[in-house]
């Protein structure tokens, strides 16, 4: 029971981080319907800002603020070069150009930092370990991450539902050319909705370097779990996005953990193990294929 | 169109001049994995085996030799590739440096089949040195299980009784567990298989720590290993539950990236820069020299296959010719290993010493390892017996 | 005669003399490796071109593509495996032996991929966009997870063939009888695809590419042809999966990897999406620029990335559009 209730927090971790990362994909992708396969390289392009920073100067709030800060220019200046004129296009002409980013910004970061994975370690005050459930320490620092997530989220529902920016940003999202005709600066707001996305890449990005080894290619393997997330929440949809966030992560990591106990009680031990690892492998595109044949435009679907 | 018309000129140029120069360079075909995120591997492996070129002025052996590399990106297709070309339009006899037992798998069995002599500086699949094995194929790093096979001597040695296992669900992750187990007698306390190239090891440490072992024996090669090491003290593990596992997880490049995480494990390795023999002095001195960077185990793999590969050069004076002499010679061994004693058994895999190195703060601020004791000496792989060779 | 047609007809007969001659070219420059290159560039011409039948024709974009080449090539793999061993098949509910001969193994192998790709389809066609390329690469990601689990077939080692296949008469071992088997296996899909295409069934598939509602209005079912047109195209995807097996003689689960379904969209859009000679050209461009490029440098991929912007950006229409300065085929 206890092990279950921590196994239930990793889950709750892991889905924050997907949250930050999904929020601006998904926001992108529901205002200027853009797949941006990209979206993994700022996740990296933070992490390595982070830790050069980090190593150089010592302090992680630094390396954040100069993760998020390069993660949002690199994404402007993206969208700026390549996405801008990618608006209105096949999706397949943006998978292919945002693949080509993706290669394009792999191989800059070993041209520029190397082969070597870099080095970054969780700031002191957060090293230890804290007993939130009474016998099971828990790494403080991941329930910071945790505490962020939550952060952000509520900021987010702030943002779109009390402020100007925010209603805009809906309007685009359900009805691009309505907002334009009512005279909203549609290129202003989509830079900006680019730049957010990054930057919140940028945030997980950064937050990830001290768990996950800082490398080339990093970005990939969180993007695939995004691209899930999104469609299983229903793109464009932020709301969607965190509930589907919350699901993969818990699918995620009870998976791994739940699945070869339970094909213990029908099979022979390593046998199990096997098959179970396996089958935990496969259980988030099951989640995924099983909620899109039930509800072919996800959980909360924005356009029909 | 143009790059075939390129290429085929190319080749026909390739073919006259090998005609008319008779004392052309030995070539010497190098797949490896120089992209992905296990790219710094490959790129040791070359290092290490060009630095055992430019030691002796281009030349292995007194034979001047071309090394050809490319990168076979972890993908077994493009493995096979790389070594059809090299076969079939660069004529290479002698070919090397896969990282990947998987790639390994893809390229070995057909290239020593077409007579090509293999020399492995890394991958040692179980299938290649049991019933598998080959007259072509030469293993100058280890049999895969042998590392663990260490530690699980280790283990039993220092009378740990409940041992928690944990390795990626692929076979390199199972043999991983299985050589572990061989020569560990006690308790196994959970044996859990995780996700190819999985990051976040939250929930396995979560069951982990349930399960209250008194050690756990770890196989996680590459960045799956810098995220376990870390996200384990981060969950204040490494204070409560010594952790041990072969060397690949705590390589020197490896160790910059994991920092102080890492300091007190165990690992086995057949090789460490702290190995006293002349050929290692020379060794770790000029691999920093050259390339400012402490040298890994890899790159030791990668030296001893061109000091390997130089020491029969030497002895058929450059002629390949006659390969069953080329074998003979390669089978004797005859060089300087950077890790002391070093012969070939019956199925042509590695005969020597391996010892358990422990991860330490050097006064310098560096974290490195440092040799703790001899736990075989000339050891031998499990398989051998059934190689018909 | 229009002189684009003239053209495309120039492009093609030079492009089919080259291919026929290529074996004897090779051997006279004295580098057999150009005939193990084209062999591959076959392959993988046919399929981007099989995936092109669904992408450019049918409109559905599908990124789990691989999958049906791994499972042609894991039907070989594991027949393969089992001739080795000299174990049977299956032996319940009846005793069933593998083969090795091309007469059985190819047949059963393009059957199981058109199979799998019926059933996958049903299912992912209930969707579309966005959605319909997250479903292929989930679909296609479970098989990758299985193919990782079949401990006995090698797990993610996989499978090393002893032999190609066989055929009575003829050695598919001889690296130059297999090029002409690759290429009459080509020559044959895009045979069938341009009959296919230019039928009425073609027009249909396409037509719902185009605008779906109104073809369902006119009384099509149109998710029966799109769902027949997806099985076609996976029974290809299974033959060059066969022909990539024999042609490495191995077999291993990065076939099924999502990143090689891109490799497979990225050729189609380089040569030409909508078109069938423009695949094979993407194929051959794709592969060759890799062999040339990666002699340079290393860090061939930074060029890559950039180069791929800049064709969807600038040649919207894939080499092949760009050689014959005509719109595309289809429209």
């Amino acid at each position: 029971m206890l092990l279950f209730l921590e196994q239930l927090l990793n889950g709750l971790q892991l889905g924050v981080m997907l949250f930050l990362m999904s929020a601006g994909l998904t926001l992108v992708f529901g205002i200027m319907r853009v797949i941006n396969l990209a979206h993994g390289s700022l996740y990296m392009v933070g992490a390595y800002v982070a830790a050069t920073v980090f190593l150089h100067s010592g302090s992680f709030i630094l390396g954040l603020l100069a993760a998020i800060t390069a993660a949002g220019l690199v994404g402007m200046l993206v969208e700026l070069l390549v996405l801008r004129r990618l608006y209105g296009r096949d999706h397949l002409d943006q998978v292919l150009a945002t693949f080509g980013l993706i290669l394009f910004f792999n191989e800059l970061t070993v041209i520029i930092w190397g082969r070597q994975p870099l080095f970054m370690d969780v700031p002191d005050l957060l090293s230890g370990t804290i007993e939130v459930i009474p016998g099971a320490p828990y790494p403080s620092y991941r329930l910071a991450i945790i505490l962020a997530g939550i952060l952000v989220a509520a900021f987010l529902y702030l943002l779109f539902n009390h402020t100007r920016l925010g209603m805009q940003i809906r309007a685009g999202a359900s009805n691009r050319e309505m907002i334009a005709a009512l005279g909203v600066n549609i290129k202003l707001l989509n830079t900006l909705v680019f730049g957010l996305g990054a930057l919140l890449a940028g945030l997980a990005g950064a937050m990830a370097g001290p768990i996950l080894a800082v490398e080339s290619g990093m970005g990939e393997s969180i993007l695939i779990l995004t691209f899930v997330v999104i469609v299983i929440g229903g793109i464009g949809s932020i709301r969607g996005a965190l509930i589907a966030a919350l699901m993969v992560g818990m699918v995620e990591t009870l998976g791994g953990f739940m699945l070869p106990a339970l094909l213990r009680l029908f099979l022979p031990a390593a046998t199990a193990d096997g098959a179970g690892a396996s089958l935990a492998s496969m259980s988030v595109y099951m989640l995924m294929a099983v909620v899109l044949v039930l509800r072919p435009h996800g959980l909360f679907p924005v356009h029909d | 169109m143009r790059g075939f018309i390129v290429t085929a000129a190319l080749a026909a140029l390739c073919s006259i001049s090998g005609n008319i120069v008779a004392s052309a360079p030995v070539k010497i075909g190098m797949v490896t994995t120089l992209s992905t995120k296990a790219g710094y591997l490959g790129e040791d492996i070359r290092d290490g085996f060009r630095l055992a070129m430019d030691l002796e002025g281009g030349m292995l052996g007194g034979v001047p030799v071309e090394l050809l590399v490319d990168d076979d990106g972890r993908d077994p297709g493009k493995g096979k590739q790389i070594a059809e070309r090299f076969m079939q339009r660069d004529g290479v006899k002698i070919m090397t440096g896969i990282v990947f037992s998987n790639v390994a798998m893809a390229v070995v069995p057909k290239v020593v089949r077409d007579g090509v002599i293999y020399i492995s500086p890394n991958a040692g699949p179980s299938a290649l040195a049991g019933k598998g094995c080959h007259e072509n194929y030469f293993n100058v790093a280890w049999q895969n299980d042998n590392l663990h096979e260490a530690v699980g001597q280790y283990a039993t040695d220092s009378g740990f009784q409940n041992i928690y296992l944990l390795a990626p669900n692929y076979p390199a992750g199972k043999d991983a567990l299985q050589g572990f187990k061989r020569y560990y007698k006690g308790n196994v306390a959970g044996e859990v298989y995780t996700k190819l190239g999985q990051s976040d090891y939250a929930g396995e440490l979560a069951a982990l720590r349930a399960a209250k072992p008194d050690a756990v024996f770890f196989f996680l090669p590459g960045g799956m290993g810098i995220n376990f090491i870390k996200q384990y003290a981060q969950a204040g593990l490494n204070k409560e539950i010594p952790l041990m596992g072969p060397a690949f997880s705590f390589d020197q490049r490896l160790l910059k990236a994991v920092g102080d995480a890492a300091v007190g494990v165990v690992n086995g390795s057949q090789w460490n820069h702290d190995l006293e023999n002349d050929a290692n002095l020379l060794f770790v001195e000029a691999f920093e020299k050259t390339y400012g960077r402490m040298p890994t185990l890899y790159a030791s793999q990668g030296y001893d296959a061109a000091r390997l590969i130089g020491s029969a050069l030497k002895q058929v004076g450059g002629d390949l010719s006659d390969m069953s002499a080329f074998r003979a010679a390669l089978r004797k061994a005859d060089f300087a290993s950077v890790r002391g004693a070093f012969k070939f058994g019956s199925n042509q895999h590695p005969v020597q010493d391996i010892y358990v190195r422990e991860v330490v703060r050097t006064e310098a601020g560096d974290i490195t390892n440092e040799t703790r004791k001899k736990v075989f000496a000339n050891h031998r792989d499990a398989y051998a017996a059934e190689c018909a060779m | 005669m229009n002189p684009a047609l003239s053209l495309r007809k120039f492009v093609l007969g030079t492009g089919l003399v080259v291919l026929l001659l290529l074996p004897i070219l090779a051997t006279v420059a004295g580098d057999p490796y150009l005939i193990t290159l084209f062999s591959r560039i076959l392959i993988y011409a046919l399929a981007a071109v099989s995936l092109d039948l669904i992408i450019g024709y049918g409109g559905m974009v599908s990124l789990g593509h691989a999958a049906f080449v791994g499972i042609g090539a894991y039907v070989v793999g594991i027949l393969a495996f089992h001739m080795q061993d000299g174990s049977a098949l299956a032996s319940w509910p009846f005793e069933l032996q593998s083969s090795n001969a091309v007469l059985v193994v190819w047949p059963a192998a393009i059957l199981i991929s058109a199979s799998m790709a019926a059933l996958i389809g049903a299912v992912s066609l209930r969707t579309r966009g966005m959605q319909f390329i997250m479903i292929t690469l989930a679909f296609a990601q479970m098989l990758f997870y299985l193919a990782v689990s079949l401990e006995v077939y090698g797990g993610d080692d996989g499978i090393s063939l002893w032999s190609r296949n066989e055929l009575p008469l003829i050695d598919l071992g001889d690296d130059r009888a297999f090029y002409y088997i690759c290429l009459i296996c080509l020559l044959i899909f895009l045979y069938l695809s341009d009959r296919l295409v230019f039928s009425r069934f073609g027009r249909v598939v396409r037509g719902a590419k185009v605008n779906e509602l109104r073809m369902q209005s006119l009384g099509f079912p149109t998710y029966r042809y799109k769902l027949v047109c997806f099985s076609i195209a996976g029974a290809g995807a299974g033959l060059a999966g066969v022909l990539m097996a024999n042609q490495s003689e191995f077999v291993s689960p990065s076939l099924l990897h999502w990143t090689h379904s891109g490799e497979l969209i990225v050729m189609v859009l380089l040569g030409g999406m909508g078109t069938l000679i423009g695949p094979v050209l993407g194929a051959a461009a794709m592969l060759l620029m890799e062999e040339v490029l990666s002699a340079y440098t290393e860090h061939w991929m930074v060029f890559l990335g950039p180069f791929l912007i800049f064709v969807v950006l600038f040649a919207k229409r894939g080499i092949y559009g760009w050689l014959s300065g005509t719109g595309v085929e289809s429209e």
